[in-house]
């Protein structure tokens, strides 16, 4: 066994129990943390599985937006665990969802060591027109090009998400300032970083959208930094969150699929079909859609973190 | 091979089906950004346009006889996605085009932004997530590709999951997260089916893993595992029994034009996807176990409904649980309609029938009870002695949709029920007849409980005084489901467009 | 044993660690971190899908790695209006539990047909 083997394995292994300690932990405190920690393991893995645009996803939005999202909401439902707790079904009942899911978690194991391997692929096709695109990610062109209605779509599911969690305030604090009332402004090492951090953040996330079109970052990745630069500014208290009734807001939430359904919508005309580039035009069409997503990744995933309003409009 | 080119093209009309997908888009987006009454307005103006191209797209299905197929972005499958309307769809477009329209007409007043408010909660929320959910039920009916599909069954969690507790009671936060989790559980599962079909075939496009199956069907343990999550995903989304529970206090407490959609269309849209996996990806995957194991839980789910729906005390949720049976009898299409039989055309006639009948019949019933509570303050069943005076339209409306969910002459229950029972008695599969002829009787019973103490003649106290508009719009919608037991036979011709014996048949 | 196949397992363990918490804790957030276990176990197969794919020069065959990236970002949304919802839930009754029954402020209480 090679010293990657042994490591690959040293992860696989750290990945399941962090897992079954976010799983098993007594505590729902301990659990969230455990995620979080899940989250940045389970980049590595994805590294190693040659995927580095999925590893930053990953570390961005499943392991850092969500952590961030996930502690303060376990902060304040800490007096519901106990009762909650006493809910809980009864040893057979779980012994029975623990045979149940082993079964399963068996049937799949089984079927990923049966599958063929070299295994179905759409690599050479997605090859094929990286030329024409005049991109060299391919990831990129997947999101973009040959499945960019999927990608649009997804931004329309991150919209409703958001009018979802705003039509959670109460009636007198629509309009008003997004999130919960916070407390004094913290000092140290938060205002601190809050101040170092942005724009570091805003170069590395400018960065990651303008190399995604050749290589690992784009849209999604540049725009997830952008969101987490956000929630460390606010939690900060360097400054307020935006009211959501505010029309830039709103413009900057669907900036993103807008863009897109435009240049979907002109490539009816030219060359003749909904969401086609035009030849010779398909990297800057590309690059200015990927620039308006990030936008709205960037303004949308801090919305969806901090909540409704909870104060009326001034 | 005809048949295959032909679905990796786009056809002449195919535009249209882009339209009938980004006009609800392209309101939502707008109404959010303009907000305020704007946003009901807009709904409004883009509602006979969404109509207007679901009955275009029908004609088009109707007159070329084939599928109607556009390539997004000239990607051809399996690289790119296809958008793609058979008879089924187009149908299935055109009842969500009027129900959305109905349940938006009715919802006027309800969810208007009062004058002097430049934009208020509930009204922006409803107005946007409503668009929100006809595009998601337009794609779904339309999407051609397995993931695209999962996008589009997120959209459609995404926007009715807030309907539900729009008035931020708590039991309407409770059921609604309750409902969340079931549906993120069901599409975590249709995920993973679709991922083990990809690694399988290398393809998600609809027509092309029909065609890959076809051809090696079973090559890897991983397609019926595949095909059991999903349609397990998928069950967990359409509430059939014994995965119902967080049906009844999600559409029994949302707002009423909400309870309409969701009951009408929502949960048909998972429906709509587990008959594509069974009939149009994996025909030869659905034996007698399977099918039979479909229809003995729609069977459970209409008994266990129905009796259900007679015990309870108020009357949304009758109708909910009324909702669970009537979902049942959706899956005893599967043993009949599969295959080639000379009764397999007839049991997918009645099947589609259902559906369509169901939910105009359903929305009208939950319409006509948002009148009751809207009138009386309260849809204690034990208290509608005498409303029948009161409210005659509304309790017209809920009669003449029991009439359909009983299954009696005229109405498109009647067809619907009619189709399947012959179907049922030719094919040799008796029980099944049995279980629809107990459910008519059951439901027959609850719609009784109601109807009848409303005709007394006794008179009530309202509270708030009668609107004709909504419970003509409930009666209107009650029609539909009457005016479906008329249906000409070039109706049917058009359900046959597209269903894949149907076109091995014309090959 | 190759990476992609380990990761292939964990991938599949993932998914039965996750459907046990979703089945069995009876707290929301409980459960929405397993559900987000659940889906990252169903993103690793996709990550496997993709390796074992490796072809014209690309470690890794793009499409399933896309759309992993398109199910991150869903799954994100999915919590997000999950824990808001729960979070008012709480604001309401002080409590987080699903059990249909148990907030009895509704205006019908008590009264049964």
């Amino acid at each position: 066994m090679s010293v990657i083997q042994a490591l690959d394995i040293g992860l696989a292994l750290l990945v399941l129990a962090v897992a079954g300690w976010t799983i098993a932990a007594r505590e729902a405190f301990a659990s969230v943390v455990g995620y979080v920690a899940y989250g940045l393991l389970l980049s590595l893995v994805w590294v190693r599985l040659f995927a580095v645009d999925v590893a930053l996803t990953e570390a961005a939005i499943g392991s850092g937006v969500t952590g961030v999202l996930l502690i303060s909401a376990v902060v304040r439902l800490r007096k519901t665990e106990a009762p909650a707790a006493a809910e809980r079904p009864g040893v057979v009942l779980r012994a029975l969802a623990a045979a149940l899911c082993t079964v399963v978690a068996a049937a799949l194991a089984a079927v990923v060591l049966l599958m063929p391997d070299p295994g179905a692929t759409l690599a050479p096709e997605a090859g094929q027109h990286l030329g024409e695109l005049g991109v060299g990610n391919p990831i990129t062109a997947v999101l973009i090009a040959y499945r960019s209605f999927d990608t649009m779509l997804e931004k329309v599911v991150l919209i409703l998400a958001v009018i979802g969690v705003w039509s959670l305030a109460s009636d007198g604090n629509w309009g008003g300032v997004a999130g919960p009332r916070r407390g004094a402004r913290p000092e140290g090492a938060l205002a601190f970083l809050a101040q170092l951090l942005p724009p570091l953040g805003i170069v590395v996330a400018i960065h990651i959208v303008w190399v995604g079109a050749n290589e690992p970052g784009g849209a999604f990745q540049g725009g997830a930094i952008l969101a987490a630069m956000a929630l460390i500014v606010l939690m900060a208290r360097l400054t307020e969150a935006p009211e959501i009734r505010r029309r830039w807001l709103r413009l900057a939430l669907i900036a993103g699929p807008a863009v897109f359904l435009v240049v979907g919508i002109a490539g009816f005309a030219i060359p003749g079909s909904f969401l086609a580039y035009p030849a010779g035009w398909a990297k800057p069409l590309i690059l200015l859609i990927e620039a308006f997503m990030t936008l709205s990744i960037a303004a949308t995933l801090p919305m969806l973190v901090i909540g409704p309003p909870d104060r009326p409009p001034s | 091979m005809l048949a295959m080119a032909l679905a990796l093209a786009t056809t002449g009309g195919g535009y249209l089906l882009v339209l009938a997908v980004i006009v609800p888009v392209i309101g939502m987006l707008l109404s959010l950004v303009v907000g305020g009454r704007h946003a009901e307005r807009i709904a409004f103006a883009l509602m006979p346009a969404g109509l207007g191209l679901a009955l275009a797209i029908a004609i088009e299905v109707w007159v070329t006889g084939q599928p109607l197929v556009y390539i997004l972005g000239g990607w051809p499958p399996p690289l790119g996605i296809a958008l793609r309307a058979d008879g089924f769809s187009a149908v299935m477009l055109v009842t969500a085009a009027l129900v959305i329209a109905a349940a938006g007409y009715f919802a006027r007043g309800g969810f208007a932004t009062p004058p002097g408010v430049a934009e208020k909660r509930a009204p922006l929320a409803f107005w946007t997530l409503l668009q929100g959910l006809w595009a998601a039920l337009a794609v779904v009916f339309l999407g051609g590709d397995l993931f695209n599909l999962y996008v589009a069954l997120e959209l459609l969690t995404f926007a009715a999951v807030p309907l539900v507790c729009l008035d931020g009671r708590p039991e309407t936060l409770a059921a609604a997260l309750r409902y969340l989790l079931f549906a993120l559980f069901g599409s975590v599962l249709y995920l993973l089916g679709a991922a083990l079909l990809y690694g399988t075939y290398g393809t998600l496009d609809i027509v092309l893993l029909a065609d890959r199956t076809a051809a090696e069907p079973l090559v890897a343990p991983a397609v019926g595992f595949a095909a059991g999550l999903m349609t397990a995903g998928l069950l967990a989304k359409t509430a059939l029994f014994p995965l119902h529970l967080w049906l009844p206090p999600a559409h029994a407490n949302a707002p009423p034009p909400a309870s309409a959609v969701l009951s009408a269309l929502v949960v048909k849209a998972s429906f709509f996807l587990i008959v594509r996996l069974w009939f149009d990806v994996m025909p030869g995957l659905a034996s007698a176990a399977v099918t039979t194991l479909l229809a003995a839980l729609g069977a459970a789910a209409i008994l266990f409904g129905s009796v259900l729906a007679l015990r309870q005390a108020r009357l949304k949720l009758l109708i909910a649980y009324s909702t669970v049976a009537q979902i049942g009898y959706l899956f005893l299409m599967f043993p009949l309609a599969i295959g080639g039989h000379p009764w397999s055309a007839e049991a997918w006639s009645g099947g589609v029938m259902q559906t369509l009948s169901h939910a105009f019949a359903k929305a009208a019933m939950f319409l006509a009870a948002g009148v009751v509570y809207e009138q009386l303050g309260h849809d204690r069943i034990a208290e509608l002695r005498g409303i029948g005076r009161a409210m005659p339209m509304a309790i017209f409306a809920f009669g003449l949709g029991g009439l359909s969910l009983m299954g009696l002459p005229p109405s498109g229950g009647f067809a619907a029920k009619w189709l399947l029972m012959q179907a049922s008695v030719e094919s040799g599969q008796w029980a099944w007849a049995v279980v629809m002829l107990v459910g008519g009787l059951l439901a027959g019973g609850y719609v009784y409980r109601v109807v009848a103490p409303a005709l007394d003649r006794a008179t009530v106290a309202l509270k708030a005084p009668a609107s004709r508009r909504r419970e003509a719009v409930a009666l209107a919608l009650a029609l539909g489901a009457v005016l479906l037991g008329f249906a000409p036979p070039e109706f049917f011709d058009l359900l046959q467009i597209g269903r894949p014996v149907a076109m091995a048949a014309l090959r | 044993m190759s990476a992609a196949i380990l990761a292939g397992l964990t991938g599949a363990a993932l998914v039965g660690l996750g459907l046990y918490g979703l089945l069995t804790d009876p707290h929301p957030l409980r459960k929405i971190l397993a559900f987000n276990i659940l889906g990252s176990g169903v993103f690793l197969l996709f990550g496997i899908i993709a390796r074992k794919g490796a072809a014209a020069g690309f470690a890794a065959d793009p499409v399933p790695q896309a759309m992993v990236i398109t199910g991150i970002v869903v799954a994100f949304s999915a919590t997000a209006l999950a824990v808001t919802l729960l979070l008012r839930l709480f604001q309401e009754t002080r409590r987080a539990t699903l059990e249909p029954d148990a907030p009895a402020k509704t205006p019908d209480a008590g009264v049964d047909g």
